[in-house]
């Protein structure tokens, strides 16, 4: 099987899927000659023309709307905002338009767009330019919120997300971005909701998506060798949720910790618990329910500020052992 | 100095034979009498939500629907309701949709500032003012890739101009020479906001002078002037020449909603309008002046309209209310 990296998935996804129904463009700002911020959409241009990869303006609130009217239209739009920060300029299009349109009209309209968003820290890139704002997108009702951590699931989620009729914010994480994998040459689509086991343990469970399921995989190996098994959830889907495989895994370990680099008041760590507190997990559990999450903060710039502003392994390591010895 | 051209002289240039000069009456009054309903109801307690209601504004309305097609597509602002009635939409389901029942257009999920007709290429009505002024780009794209022969006609306010997205829609729509229409109807008022105290250079409409779009400026209360204006701007438009602006002036009778008082506006500005700048009185004036229509057949449209409306009312009332148990469908696709 070819190993390609994060980004070319997302790349040979978008290629083969405009290859395939013409409906499909691409819009958003330099992703033409520049090959976008991030170079995902590099060669795409030459490939299918200025008609299907469409440069804007800076102009993000206009773009979502263009994408609005195009996919009421029944053509299938995805957008590059070229940083997710930039959402935050878009929230009328996105909450107001795009997430309500096939309710309030009644379920008449579809909006199948797909917006997808750089996140996260890691790159210096300060505080504008950092954040991961997934929690944002996850209260909004109409609105599916997206988040692969490697180039196999990137592919599959995003293959489902461009057949969605709805609107699909499609969060990458560029610390990802150069990261390889094994990707299968053929197609195939992971279905939303389901969240992956990707590694089994027995002693603690741990929920988490994007970059932190690397994170948490490199110190649950690192533990293995101690005899402790961690169980790492990666969500994939942040909406559509799956409650299911958190409290089957919750009842198994009877441990939880949700790790997230999005900062914590109000992050999505307290869903996930209020979804275990009210399921049958519960009974199971023999420590508190614990979150370790980004600091309360706006992504600084300085490299260690940084480091210290989102969890790092030796914090995630601190954590586990630290439920582990029942130290809260 | 040259003749001003009678009002005969210019429907027969406007190849407007009476019976469509009739209809066009019968339509304004419609949609009139719709609204003063939608008052009255409201009055009588049997309105759950906030409506807009565009009486003053109609000429605007059927001059539009008249100069373009059917299946031109309407992206609509939140004081809508001239505008799908005049696009032709059944007035039983927007009557059922304004009182929230299931046989509404939005299964009572919407109500009056969100009615939508995809059937007529009615893309619905928007809540947020300026928000569906960029949904025009994606509609233009779409028509160019598909190579229809629609156009898009994007209706919003005057108080809509000044927000960020109707700026970054016209620059798009004019480097993309998109196929809209951009109607700003100016009834004088955002709310409470004169237009005067809200925008730093009149007309709006030369601003679309500063993005290279061809913009008129007109007085919306005159019928036959907003349907010249819109024939000839929606066939520049079609033709494949980018995007035209019009600036419609008229003005609202009722308050901006439902909570409105009229405190910042005075009762002899708002009877001035109604007693002589009336777009319906003023239409109905030319027509009986030139014999196309008499008093008395004026009178009998008025109450045929009255009378399309009480049983889109009976309608409506006789709908059941949507079962709560529904009440989350339609999240998702």
């Amino acid at each position: 099987m070819p190993e390609i990296t994060y980004l070319e998935a997302i790349r040979q996804t978008l290629w083969k899927e405009m290859k395939r129904d013409e409906r499909v463009f691409i819009i958003g700002e330099d992703i033409g000659r520049y090959g976008g911020a991030f170079g995902v959409t590099h060669g795409m241009l030459d490939e299918f023309g200025e008609k299907r990869i469409i440069e804007t303006p800076i102009s993000e609130p206009s773009i979502i709307g263009a994408a609005i009217g195009a996919a009421l239209l029944d053509m299938r739009p995805v957008v590059e905002i070229m940083f997710m920060d930039f959402i935050l300029l878009t929230l009328d299009q996105i909450g107001n338009q795009a997430a309500k349109m096939h309710y309030m009209f009644g379920g008449k309209a579809t909006v199948p767009i797909v917006i997808r968003m750089p996140g996260g820290s890691g790159t210096g890139a300060a505080a504008q330019h950092s954040q991961s704002l997934e929690t944002l997108l996850m209260h909004l009702p109409g609105l599916k919120v997206v988040t692969p951590s490697t180039p196999y699931d990137a592919k599959g989620l995003l293959t489902t997300a461009l057949h969605d009729l709805n609107p699909v914010c499609f969060i990458e994480h560029k610390l990802l971005y150069k990261m390889k994998g094994e990707v299968p040459e053929e197609d195939y689509a992971i279905p939303f909701g389901v969240a992956d086991v990707k590694r089994k343990g027995k002693d603690l469970t741990v929920v988490t998506n994007e970059i932190m399921v690397h994170k948490t995989i490199a110190v649950a190996n690192r533990l293995a060798s101690e005899g402790i098994e961690i169980e790492v959830v990666d969500l994939r889907t942040m909406v559509p949720l799956d409650k299911q495989t958190i409290i089957e895994s919750v009842t198994k370990t009877g441990k939880l910790l949700v790790i997230h680099e999005a900062c914590e008041t109000a992050g999505w760590a307290g869903e996930i618990m209020a979804v275990v507190s009210a399921s049958r997990a519960f009974d199971y559990l023999d420590a508190p329910m614990r979150r370790l999450t980004g600091k309360n903060t706006p992504i600084p710039y300085n490299r260690d500020l940084e480091r210290a502003a989102v969890p790092q392994e030796e914090d995630i390591e601190r954590e586990i052992r630290a439920i582990l010895k029942g130290e809260y | 100095m040259q003749k001003e051209e009678t009002f005969v002289a210019k429907a027969s240039r406007l190849k407007l034979s009476n019976e469509q000069l009739i209809d066009m009456y019968r339509t304004m009054s419609l949609i009139r009498q719709f609204e003063y309903m939608a008052d009255k109801l409201y009055a009588m307690g049997k309105v759950h939500g906030t409506m807009h209601l565009s009486a003053g504004q109609e000429a605007v309305a059927v001059g539009i629907s008249r100069a373009t097609i059917r299946d031109d597509y309407l992206i609509n602002h939140h004081r809508g309701h001239g505008h799908f009635i005049s696009k032709g939409a059944d007035i039983n389901k927007m009557m059922a949709e304004f009182l929230g029942k299931d046989a509404g257009f939005c299964r009572g999920r919407g109500g009056s500032m969100h009615i939508a007709d995809f059937s007529s290429h009615n893309l619905g009505a928007n809540g947020i003012v300026g928000g569906g002024i960029p949904h025009s780009l994606g509609v233009g794209l779409a028509i160019q890739m598909k190579q229809l022969s629609e156009i898009c006609i994007a209706i919003f306010g005057d108080g809509a101009s000044n927000e960020g997205v109707f700026h970054e829609s016209l620059n798009m729509a004019a480097l993309w020479k998109l196929p809209v229409l951009y109607v700003c109807e100016n009834n004088k008022y955002g709310m409470s906001m004169e237009v005067e105290r809200a925008t730093a250079k009149l007309p709006i409409s030369q601003r679309a002078e500063g993005y290279g779009i061809p913009w008129h400026y007109i007085d919306g209360n005159d019928l036959l002037t907003v349907y010249e204006t819109m024939r000839d701007a929606a066939e520049f438009i079609r033709s494949g020449n980018g995007p035209v602006f019009v600036e419609t002036q008229t003005y609202r009778y009722f308050g901006h909603s439902k909570s409105d008082r009229n405190l910042y506006r005075s009762k002899d500005e708002i009877d001035d309008w109604r007693d002589n700048k009336d777009p319906i009185a003023r239409f109905k004036g030319q027509l009986v002046e030139n014999k196309i229509l008499t008093e008395e057949q004026a009178d009998e449209i008025n109450n045929e309209a009255l009378a399309v409306i009480e049983a889109a009312v009976a309608f409506a009332e006789a709908s059941p209310d949507p079962d709560p148990s529904t009440v989350t469908e339609y999240v998702y696709a």
